[in-house]
């Protein structure tokens, strides 16, 4: 029993529906408690007031709309290596939701920024990538949308998938070298002793878990409404034929 | 290859070859900046370098179609594939010829266009360089691009679309090599990036160009 077996549409289908359901539930109960905690029950930081609030919706909307990239970048590879076609419909299905997290992330940005740095919008490294990244996140699900073939499409946004994740990671340094920021650095990382002081640290946690589980739900949710679009596409197609 | 370089640059230079039309672009794109920005000489000077970075990179897009559109359409990229040349050669040779076309051609017509714009004089020397190191990636970059689109009956907007963000890096280090080089911060690290990047993308791209070619060709 090797894992591609679960690949298998009729097995991703069976698998994947009490999995989409947990992750749904995990979802909300996440988001509902890190939020209510994160805006209800913390104490306002000593300089930034009640406004670093937002920060329960923009660190998690900003680490998934990375993270949905790279797992566009895996699928793709998967597709390219071994073709399983849930696969390349998986990384189709990310695509929009990675974009949706990416506006989340950036208008969520502008809206702290106002009035911590007293402007939405700064011409800054990491505020610049992430546009960027935007951009690539477009032309991705312009090219998935132009492309009538089936496989086709897999295959050439695959390609796109992989030389964009270059040129994205080459952009993010690149911009570094451009202008200096006005972002703080990493604030969160798996070495450190203390990140952020625990008070909201583990409201962020807690919907970081929120947002990650719901994109796991929505990927899981679109990726299975694809598999049926193929299915129905598949249906009338012999219909036609008979 | 190199008699697919003289076909290429043939076809490319002859009537309907669409040659000069990149530079005709470039030329109206830096006469229209002024009626937008005002005709102040000092904000020009300041704004001069990233300008004609900007609209060279504009100019090399709009001819980037051409690369495998009209081959593809005629069956003789068809014909290339099965030629004894890698699919990769055709790929490099096709993104040489744009380049020859129209990269080279934009990076001497530049300096002619910055007198326009009141470029400051330690700039020309910059702005040539970083050209002509910059432009045989946006060429690379975009051919890829045109690969990917070739098979798409309106694939002009979206070729826009996907090529442009991959332009980003070279743009960055292009024009910022020449406002160092203006303030004399030292341009050196900056054009030896986009030397890099330029390099990778001739080492690189043609397999992904070539890769995608396949594909669209199946």
């Amino acid at each position: 029993m090797s894992i591609w077996e679960y690949a298998n549409p009729k097995r991703f289908m069976d698998w994947t529906a009490p999995v989409m359901r947990v992750a749904f539930a995990v979802a909300a109960a996440c988001l509902v408690v890190g939020l209510i905690w994160g805006f209800f029950f913390t104490p306002d930081e000593t300089r930034q007031g009640s406004t670093v609030k937002i920060i329960y919706l923009h660190v998690p909307s900003a680490l998934m709309a990375i993270n949905a990239w790279f797992m566009m970048l895996v699928t793709s590879l998967v597709w390219l290596v071994r073709r399983h076609h849930v696969s390349a419909l998986a990384a189709r299905a990310a695509g929009p939701i990675g974009l949706a997290m990416t506006v989340i992330a950036l208008i969520t940005g502008a809206i702290w920024g106002s009035p911590m740095w007293g402007t939405y919008w700064a011409w800054d490294p990491r505020l610049t990538s992430f546009l960027i990244l935007f951009l690539f996140y477009l032309g991705y699900i312009a090219l998935w949308a132009a492309i009538e073939d089936a496989d086709t499409a897999a295959d050439l946004t695959s390609v796109l998938c992989l030389v964009g994740s270059v040129f994205a990671i080459l952009s993010r340094y690149a911009v570094n070298f451009w202008n200096q920021g006005l972002h703080q650095g990493a604030s969160l990382s798996l070495d450190k002793e203390e990140n952020v002081a625990d008070v909201f640290y583990i409201p962020l946690l807690i919907c970081i878990a929120g947002f990650v589980a719901l994109f796991v739900a929505l990927v899981l949710l679109r990726t299975r409404t694809e598999i049926r679009a193929r299915r129905t596409a598949a249906l009338i197609a012999r219909s036609q034929r008979a | 290859m190199i008699a697919l370089l003289r076909r290429d640059l043939a076809l490319a230079v002859r009537a309907g070859g669409g040659f000069g039309l990149g530079l005709a672009f470039f030329l109206i794109v830096v006469v229209l900046v002024p009626f937008g920005v005002g005709p102040d000489r000092s904000t020009l000077t300041l704004i001069a370098p990233g300008i004609l970075w900007v609209a060279a990179l504009l100019a090399a897009l709009l001819s980037l179609d051409r690369i495998f559109a009209l081959d593809f359409e005629d069956g003789s990229l068809a014909l290339l594939a099965t030629a004894p040349l890698p699919l990769e050669g055709i790929a490099l040779i096709k993104a040489l010829a744009h380049w020859i076309t129209t990269g080279l051609p934009l990076t001497l017509v530049a300096p002619a266009l910055g007198f326009f714009l009141n470029m400051a004089p330690d700039a020309y020397g910059y702005l040539l360089v970083s050209l002509a190191l910059g432009t045989p990636a946006l060429s690379m970059i975009g051919s890829f691009g045109a690969a990917l689109t070739v098979g798409l009956r309106r694939g002009g907007l979206l070729l826009s679309l996907l090529v442009l963000p991959l332009y980003v890096p070279t743009l960055i280090f292009g024009a910022e090599a020449v406002r160092r080089g203006v303030d004399g911060t030292g341009a050196t690290a900056p054009l030896m990036l986009m030397g890099a990047i330029t390099l990778g993308c001739f080492a690189l791209l043609p397999f992904a160009s070539a890769a995608v070619l396949r594909i669209n060709l199946r």
